[in-house]
C-alpha cells in the first residue's frame, strides 16, 4: 500500500503549518489530486484535508470586486447571479469546464492548482522522462503526440498546455489570488516553464490561497468566454478566449478591452498586444481579425499542434464580434 | 440469474407484453436501483487481487524481471511471471480449430505489443497488490516496432485470398468508364469503449472452475477455460448475469482471464482482476485501423460499370484478424464489374477485434463516400444516385433478397428529413458563421444465424421460468424472451422470470452479430410451445384434470387461465391445474436444432461459430438495410462540427419489441457519431504506444453531442431470416453514420474529409 497520513485542518493557520511539512498536499474537492495519485503522479505523504475549513467559501460580490472563498465550488461560483451579472465570463468560464458532477466537487482553489493533461506528465509507468514531474529527466512529449500542447509560452524543457478555463478569464481581468501573507496578479502567479518546468506557480511551502479577487470594471461587465472544443462538453479547450469590452459612447470605438487566451499556452495567457492594437479603434470585423492574429506572436507549433496557431485568433476575434453584436 | 419484478416494468396496455408491444426493459429498474449485481460485483470469503504489470515497450524480449521488492511488499501472496505461472495447455479458437501450440503462456516473454501482460501481482487487498505492481523491475531487450499502417516497415502485408470478390472485368471497364472517381479512406484504431471494465472473479473448487466475468459468450469461454486446465467443459461454470456493454469485446476469455484463473489454482483462493481503464485499451483488441481505395467508373447517366476496391487493415505480429472491408461494397449497388481484395499488415498491436459491425462499418465508409463523390461529379442528387444503382438482387451471391426494404427507407427518411429541400451545391447552406450541410448514406448488416436452446418451467403456482445461458448487454434480451414466453404460453408477461448468464443453464451460442434475438426467440418460442403442449396433453388426458371429461381436442391458455376455446366447461388458472394434477412444475427444452444433431454437433453449435449458417444458405441473401439522412453545422472558423439532425429508416424485419429496437439503434447512431467525429486511439510513434487510453482524452460523445435522433422501422417479417421474422438490430445502424456524416460535412464546406474522425484541424 502506498500509506499516506491524512490530516483534517480545521482554520488556515492550521493548514498552513501542516502545509509546510515535505511531502504534504493539500485536498480540497480531490478531483484533481485523486486522480494524479492513480496516475502514480501525486504521491504525498501527508494530505492535508482543508474541504471543512469554515468560511472559505464565501462568494462576495459588488460592482468594485468579487471575492472567492478558494473553497466556493465551481457550480456554485458559476451559478452566482451576481457573478453572472458582473462578470460574465468568469460564469461562463466555470460552466464550460468539466462536467456537472466534477463542478460540483471541485473547489475554484483547486481549480488554479489543476496540473497539465499532457498524457506524458500522467504516465510515468511508460514515459519516465518528463521535466514537469522529474527535473532535468527530459521532455517526452516533443517528438510525441503533441495536438493538445502549447504554442506559446514553451521552452526547451516543457510544451505542456495550461488546461483550466476559469484562470484565463481571472488574468483577462487582472484579478489577484490571496495567499495570506502575500496577494499576487494571477498572471504573476502562474510561471511559464523555462528551464523549470517543476514550477507551475509562485507558491511558497505553507501557503494556502484563501480567496481570490476580481476587480470590477465595465469590460468584465461585458465579457464572454468562448471555448472551442473537440466535443460539445465535457472537453478541455483546444482554444479558448475570455474577452471583456468597453465601448465609448458612439457605441463603436473601442475605450477599453481585455483578451486572455486559453488552451494554447502553458500558461493562462494574457495578450496586450491586440488589446493595444484595438483600444481607440472602431470595432470593424476586418480590423478585428487582423489584431487578434498579433496574439501568435512567438508562437511556436510541434507538429500536430500546428492548427492551434491558426485557430486561437479566430476565437479572438469571434468572442470580440460576439461582444461587439450585443451592444 | 435474476428474477425481476416485472410489474414495475410492465405498462398499462396488453399488447406491450406481446412479441413486438413496446415492453419497457424488465431488467431496468433493477439497474436503476442499483439492485443488479454484475459479476465483478461478486462478494466472496477470502477473495484475493491480482493487478498486472504490463511492457512498457512494444517489441523485444523480456530479458530479465526483478520482483523481490514486490514479493516482499505488505500483503503480496504471488508474484507470477512467465517463469513462476502453471503451464496451461493450448486452447483452440473460436472456429474450432485447435491450438498449434500444446501449452500457452498468458505473460509473455517476447513482448509484440506495448501493455502485453508479463508479471501479475496477487495480494491480500486490490491496494496492495496495486502498490507491489509498481515494484516489479523489468528489463527488456527492445527491437524495433512497427507501430501502424503507415510505419515505412510496415509493407504491403498479406494477402487474404479468401477476401477476394470478383466479377467481370472490373479494371479494364474502369478504364473504359466515361466518369471515374478513385479516392483512399481510412480509420483509425477505435475502441469498444465500454463502461464496465474488462475482469473476471476465478475461483477453484477441486476440479471445478467457477468465473464470474463480464461475457457475450459463456459457452464459449467456458470451453476455453476447460481446455486451459485440462478439465471436462461441464466443470467450468461461467456466471455474468449482467454486461455492462461489450461491444463484440467480451466475447473471448483472455490473457488476463488465463492470469486471474490460473492464479487462484496456484494460490487455492479466489482471485479477482479487473483491467483498469489503460489496460483495456491494450489487453484485448479494438477496430482495427483501415485503410481503401475505392474506385468507380460509371456513365454519364450514373450507372456503375465497374467498383475496384482495394482495402487493408492491421493485424497483429501474432495473431489474425481480418476486418472484412469488401462486405457491403460488394453488395450495395449494381455493377456489371467487380473487383474487391484485402491485405493484413501485421503492426505490434494486441490483436485487433470484434468492434460493432466489424468489417460492415468501415466497408460502408469507404464505399458510401465514394457513392456520394461520384454523385457529385456528376451533378447527381446522393438519393436519386443510389435509386440508379439499386441492387434488385444480390450482385456478388447472385441471389435473390430475402427482403429488402432500402428503397423503402429511402423513402421514408428522405419524406421525414426534408432532403427534396436539399439545394446541392456544397458550402450553399448556412445559418450564420455556421455552414449546414445535409448527408446521406446507406448501410446494411447480414443476418446471421445459428442455433440456441432454452429451457420453459411452468411452475406449480402458475409462473413461468425461462432459462437460457445467452446474455443481456443492454440490448433487452430479457425482455425479449419474457414477451416471446408470455405470448406462446399465454400467460402475463409479469409471471415470468429470465434467468440468463450462467453457463449451466440451456446453452446458447455467442452473442455477436446482431444474431441473438433472432436465435433465442426461435428457442424459446419452440420450448414455449413444448412446455404448453404438454400442459393441454396433461390437462386433455390426465384422470384428475377437470377438462379430461370435456372431450375436446384442444383447449386454450389465455391471461394465464386454461379453457376450452368453445367456451364450455371450467376454466381455472395454470396453478389450479397443476394443484388439480398435483404436479410441481412442467418442464421443456427446446432447442432450433434439427433432431439428428449429435452430441458432438451440439457442443460444437455452442462453444464454436464454426457452425454458423451462411447469410447466402439456400436460394436468399438476408440482410438488414437502413438509410440515414444527417444534417451538420461546422463553424467556419473553427471547423468544428455539431451532428444537429440525424433521421434513419431501417430495415430490421419484424421487430420482437420496437422500443429496445430503437434504442439499440440510437445506440448504433451515437457510436457512429463517434466515429464520425471523436475517436481515434493515438499512438506515440517513438513507443508504439497509445497516448490516449483513458476516458478523458479517447473521445466519446457526450449527451450534448447527440441532437434528437429519429429512427424509422421500414422493415417487414422476413420468414426466411428467422423463426419469429426479424433480422438483425445491434449493429445495424452504426454502418453508414459515419460517411452520411462525411458526406454532410462535404455538402456544408467543399470539403472532403477521407480520414477518420473528422476532427476541427482537418477542416481550418
Ligand atoms: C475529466 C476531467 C475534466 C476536466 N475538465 C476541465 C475543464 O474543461 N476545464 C477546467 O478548468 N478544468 C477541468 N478539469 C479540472 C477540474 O476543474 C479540477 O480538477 C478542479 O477544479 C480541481 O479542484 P479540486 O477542488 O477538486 O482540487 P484538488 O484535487 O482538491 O486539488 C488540486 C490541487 O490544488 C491544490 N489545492 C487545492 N486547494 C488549494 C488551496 N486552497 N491552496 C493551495 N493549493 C490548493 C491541491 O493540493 C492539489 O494539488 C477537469 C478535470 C477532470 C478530472
Ligand atoms: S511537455 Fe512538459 S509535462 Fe509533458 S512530458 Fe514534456 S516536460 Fe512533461
Amino acid at each position: 500500500m502506498r500509506d499516506f497520513s491524512y490530516l483534517r485542518a480545521d482554520s488556515i493557520e492550521a493548514a498552513r503549518n501542516a502545509a509546510a511539512l515535505p511531502g504534504a498536499m493539500l485536498l480540497a474537492g480531490g478531483t484533481t489530486l485523486i486522480d494524479l495519485a492513480k496516475c502514480g503522479v501525486a504521491e504525498p505523504s501527508t494530505v492535508i484535508d482543508i474541504s471543512h475549513i469554515e468560511g472559505l467559501n464565501a462568494v462576495d460580490v459588488t460592482a468594485d470586486r468579487a471575492v472567492i472563498g478558494a473553497l466556493a465550488r465551481m457550480s456554485h461560483v458559476a451559478d452566482n447571479p451576481q457573478v453572472r451579472n458582473l462578470f460574465p465570463a468568469v460564469s461562463e468560464a466555470l460552466w464550460q469546464a468539466a462536467s456537472a458532477q466534477l463542478r460540483n466537487m471541485a473547489t475554484v482553489g483547486g481549480n488554479l492548482m489543476q496540473r497539465t493533461r499532457c498524457p506524458y506528465f500522467r504516465d510515468p509507468a511508460n514515459f519516465p522522462a518528463c521535466n514537469k514531474r522529474a527535473p532535468g529527466s527530459g521532455c517526452s512529449a516533443i517528438g510525441g503526440v503533441t495536438r493538445g500542447h502549447a504554442v506559446l509560452g514553451v521552452s526547451e524543457a516543457c510544451i505542456a498546455t495550461y488546461p483550466g478555463d476559469l484562470a484565463v478569464a481571472l488574468v483577462a481581468f487582472d484579478a489577484e489570488v490571496d495567499l495570506g501573507e502575500r496577494k499576487l496578479k494571477v498572471e504573476d502567479f502562474f510561471l511559464a516553464p523555462g528551464a523549470t518546468a517543476e514550477q507551475e506557480h509562485d507558491i511558497r511551502p505553507g501557503e494556502v490561497i484563501t480567496a481570490i479577487e476580481i476587480p470590477g470594471s465595465a469590460a468584465a461587465r461585458r465579457s464572454t468566454y468562448l471555448k472551442v472544443r473537440d466535443r460539445q462538453s465535457y472537453e478541455f479547450a483546444a482554444a479558448s478566449a475570455a474577452v471583456g469590452l468597453e465601448l465609448e459612447s458612439d457605441g463603436r470605438t473601442v475605450r477599453d478591452i481585455r483578451v486572455a487566451l486559453g488552451g494554447v499556452a502553458t500558461k493562462p495567457w494574457r495578450v496586450r498586444a491586440v488589446e493595444d492594437a484595438l483600444r481607440g479603434k472602431a470595432l470593424d470585423e476586418a480590423i478585428v481579425r487582423e489584431a487578434s492574429e498579433l496574439a501568435m506572436e512567438g508562437a511556436v507549433d510541434h507538429g500536430a499542434n500546428h492548427y492551434k496557431i491558426a485557430l486561437a485568433p479566430r476565437v479572438i476575434a469571434r468572442a470580440i464580434l460576439k461582444l461587439g453584436e450585443t451592444a | 440469474m435474476t428474477v425481476h419484478d416485472m410489474k414495475h416494468a410492465a405498462s398499462d396496455s396488453a399488447r406491450l407484453e406481446a412479441v413486438g408491444g413496446r415492453l419497457s426493459r424488465v431488467d431496468g429498474p433493477a439497474k436503476i436501483t442499483g439492485a443488479a449485481k454484475y459479476a465483478l460485483e461478486q462478494q466472496l470469503e477470502g477473495l484475493t487481487h491480482a493487478v498486472l504489470v504490463g511492457a512498457t515497450i512494444a517489441a523485444g524480449k523480456v530479458s530479465a524481471i526483478d520482483s523481490r521488492a514486490a514479493e516482499t511488499a505488505p500483503g503480496v501472496l504471488a508474484v507470477l511471471t512467465p517463469d513462476t505461472i502453471m503451464e496451461l495447455k493450448g486452447a483452440s479458437d473460436w472456429l474450432g480449430n485447435p491450438s498449434p501450440q500444446p501449452t500457452y503462456n498468458p505473460l509473455a516473454r517476447e513482448v509484440t505489443y506495448s501493455g502485453q501482460h508479463i508479471a501479475a501481482v496477487v495480494a491480500e487487498t486490490f491496494e496492495q497488490a496495486v502498490a507491489a505492481a509498481a515494484l516489479v523491475k523489468v528489463w527488456y531487450d527492445e527491437t524495433p516496432a512497427i507501430v501502424d499502417l503507415s510505419d515505412g516497415k510496415a509493407g504491403d502485408g498479406i494477402p487474404i485470398d479468401a477476401m477476394t470478390k470478383e466479377w467481370g472485368d472490373a479494371e479494364a471497364a474502369f478504364a473504359a468508364a466515361p466518369v471515374r472517381i478513385c479516392a483512399a479512406y481510412n480509420t483509425p484504431r477505435e475502441f469498444q469503449a465500454a463502461m464496465e471494465p474488462h475482469g473476471l472473479i476465478a475461483r477453484w473448487e477441486g476440479d471445478a472452475l467457477t468465473i464470474w466475468e463480464p461475457s457475450q459468450w459463456l459457452d464459449g469461454m467456458a470451453r476455453t477455460y476447460a481446455e486451459w486446465f485440462g478439465v471436462p467443459f461441464e466443470n467450468v461454470r461461467l456466471v455474468s448475469p449482467y454486461i455492462g456493454g461489450g461491444f463484440g469485446s467480451k466475447a473471448l476469455a483472455l490473457a488476463h482471464s488465463a492470469v486471474a484463473a490460473a492464479a487462484a489454482k496456484m494460490l487455492g483462493r479466489p482471485v479477482k482482476l479487473v483491467l483498469n481503464r489503460p489496460q483495456n485499451f491494450t489487453s484485448y483488441g479494438g477496430r482495427a485501423a483501415t485503410r481503401q481505395t475505392v474506385a468507380i467508373g460509371a456513365d454519364r447517366d450514373g450507372r456503375i460499370q465497374s467498383i475496384v476496391h482495394r482495402g487493408v487493415n492491421e493485424t497483429a505480429v501474432d495473431g489474425m484478424w481480418v476486418e472484412p472491408l469488401g462486405s457491403v461494397t460488394s453488395i450495395m449497388y449494381a455493377t456489371p464489374n467487380f473487383s474487391s481484395k484485402q491485405n493484413v499488415v501485421r503492426v505490434n498491436t494486441v490483436v485487433p477485434g470484434a468492434k460493432r459491425a466489424p468489417g460492415e462499418n468501415p466497408s460502408a465508409f469507404g464505399i458510401e463516400c465514394a457513392i456520394d463523390e461520384l454523385a457529385h461529379e456528376l451533378g447527381i442528387d446522393p438519393l436519386e444516385m443510389r435509386l440508379i444503382n439499386y441492387a434488385e438482387q444480390d450482385p456478388h451471391a447472385k441471389k435473390a433478397w430475402s427482403t429488402r426494404q432500402l428503397r423503402e427507407a429511402f423513402a421514408a427518411g428522405a419524406e421525414a428529413f426534408g432532403w427534396a429541400k436539399r439545394s446541392p451545391q456544397p458550402r450553399s447552406m448556412r445559418d450564420g458563421r455556421q455552414l449546414i450541410g445535409w448527408g446521406m448514406a446507406a448501410g446494411t448488416y447480414p443476418v446471421r444465424r445459428a442455433h440456441g436452446e432454452a429451457v420453459v418451467k411452468l411452475l406449480a403456482d402458475g409462473s413461468v421460468v425461462v432459462e437460457s445461458s445467452s446474455i443481456d448487454m443492454g440490448q433487452g434480451t430479457y425482455t425479449i424472451l419474457a414477451q416471446t414466453a408470455a405470448e406462446t404460453l399465454g400467460v402475463p408477461v409479469e409471471n415470468v422470470s429470465v434467468k440468463l448468464g450462467d453457463s449451466h443453464f440451456a446453452r446458447a451460442g455467442v452473442t455477436g452479430g446482431s444474431r441473438l434475438a433472432g436465435v433465442m426467440t426461435g428457442a424459446v418460442y419452440k420450448a414455449a410451445g413444448q412446455a404448453l403442449d404438454e400442459l393441454i396433453g396433461l390437462a386433455l388426458s390426465d384422470p384428475r384434470s377437470p377438462f379430461q371429461k370435456l372431450q375436446a381436442n384442444t383447449l386454450q391458455v389465455r391471461d394465464g387461465r386454461i379453457a376450452s376455446s368453445r367456451g364450455e366447461g371450467p376454466e381455472l388458472s395454470i396453478a389450479e391445474f397443476m394443484a388439480a394434477v398435483g404436479r410441481e412444475q412442467i418442464e421443456a427444452k427446446g432447442d432450433t436444432l434439427p433432431a439428428s444433431t449429435t452430441a458432438e454437433e451440439r457442443y460444437a453449435n455452442y462453444t464454436t461459430i464454426a457452425k454458423s449458417i451462411p447469410h447466402t444458405e439456400g436460394d436468399w441473401s438476408r440482410h438488414s438495410w437502413c438509410a440515414h439522412f444527417v444534417e451538420v453545422r461546422v463553424d467556419e472558423d473553427f471547423g468544428t462540427v455539431r451532428v444537429s439532425r440525424v433521421v434513419s429508416a431501417l430495415d430490421s424485419g419484424r421487430l420482437y419489441n420496437p422500443k429496445l429496437a430503437e434504442s439499440q439503434w440510437k445506440g448504433g447512431i451515437i457510436m457512429g457519431i463517434g466515429q464520425a467525429l471523436l475517436e481515434e486511439g493515438i499512438v506515440d510513434r517513438r513507443h508504439g504506444r497509445i497516448v490516449n487510453g483513458n476516458f478523458a482524452d479517447y473521445m466519446l460523445p457526450t449527451n450534448a453531442d447527440i441532437p434528437d435522433i429519429q429512427t424509422i422501422s421500414v422493415g417487414i417479417p422476413d420468414p426466411h431470416s428467422s423463426a419469429l421474422g426479424g433480422k438483425g438490430v445491434g449493429e445495424l445502424a452504426i454502418v453508414g453514420i459515419a460517411p452520411a456524416i462525411a458526406n454532410a460535412v462535404f455538402h456544408a464546406t467543399g470539403k472532403r474529409v477521407r480520414d477518420l474522425p473528422i476532427t476541427l484541424e482537418k477542416l481550418i
